[in-house]
């Protein structure tokens, strides 16, 4: 607060932010989980039920995990430990940018870290490979779609850091405004190109509901969404609180 | 320069922001990227498009969490 003006502020260090990044990436998970709940699991239902109505061995094969296991333990597992997964990595990517993007101080540089993680990590590969729900995608292909999946993740982290990079570059030459406009434009120029040139094996089953499959992608975007932005909010706002003590 | 001492700021300015050394980081980035990676693995990908455990236990276990976390699951 004001009194505390001639006060130094506490060095950060990688301990706190490391335990900072994956308690908020379980509570972003926690936020996703509810967005999962009342958006996703409803269409994953939808999927499900047109897989077997059109499938001709539906039903004979035993169910490893029951649906009502993938739908609580299983998907709270696996959204947990992602979101654990990604806090983690968000606070590396956060300790990397804090101090190195101009003047930049703790909220804003957690807001812009949580904003260009959800660009690379979700948003590029949403748009060349968004997700899909039980029934689309066919079984045969899931190497080849999880290995474009994958390396569409690895071409939006790589493409985000060059552009913050350029961006660095040009800043002070052009100014920030410039800077950060060019390398946007570049940013969006270079993924116009690549979606072009990369396969695109998905398979839709003919008479699939278009309406369940927007709906599904629109959930999964959204959970991705509401992690992302508790990172960036959240981290940023803990950060601030704990560097003007 | 990342080590530079602080001086007392006017009101309305705050001190700049003081970075933390990148051979500070590095250890840490490693660790936390190999282990990041290896849940993600998991929870995205295992018993899908490669296995590294016999079954389909993970894969049906995961099921919805990989389809609403948009990785490819079957």
């Amino acid at each position: 607060m004001a009194a505390d003006v001639s006060a130094a502020p506490r060095p950060m260090t990688m301990r706190s932010l490391l335990v900072r990044g994956m308690l908020v990436g379980m509570a972003g998970a926690a936020l996703a989980l509810v967005v999962a709940w009342i958006y996703g699991e409803p269409q994953v239902g939808n999927a499900i039920a047109f897989e077997e109505a059109h499938s001709e061995h539906a039903g004979h094969e035993p169910e490893v995990v029951s649906r009502a296991v993938q739908k609580s333990a299983g998907l709270i597992t696996a959204v947990g430990f992602y979101g654990v997964a990604i806090g983690g990595l968000f606070a590396i990517a956060f300790a990397f940018a804090y101090g190195r993007l101009g003047s930049l101080h703790g909220r804003a540089t957690a807001a812009l870290v949580g904003l260009l993680g959800f660009v690379a990590v979700e948003g590029v590969p949403f748009l060349k490979y968004p997700a899909t729900p039980p029934a689309v995608g066919n079984p045969s292909t899931i190497g080849s779609r999880t290995a474009l999946y994958f390396g569409m993740i690895a071409i939006g982290l790589a493409t985000v850091v060059a552009a913050v990079i350029v961006c660095r570059r040009l800043a002070p030459r052009l100014g920030t405004w410039n800077a950060v406009t060019l390398s946007a434009i570049g940013f969006v120029l270079v993924n116009a190109v690549l979606f072009q040139i990369t396969p695109k094996p998905d398979a839709i089953p003919e008479h699939f509901p278009a309406e369940t499959l927007w709906d599904f992608r629109i959930a999964s975007l959204g959970m991705q969404a509401v992690l992302w932005a508790t990172l960036g909010l959240l981290f940023g706002w803990l950060t601030e609180r704990s560097l003007r003590k | 320069m990342a080590q530079s001492a602080v001086p007392g700021q006017q009101a309305g300015h705050r001190p700049a922001p003081l970075s933390i050394p990148v051979r500070d980081i590095v250890p840490w980035a490693v660790l936390a990227a190999v282990l990041g990676l290896v849940l993600i693995y998991f929870v995205g990908a295992e018993q899908g498009a490669t296995s590294l455990l016999s079954g389909t236990w993970v894969h049906e276990f995961t099921h919805d969490g990989r389809h609403l976390l948009g990785f490819p699951c079957h």
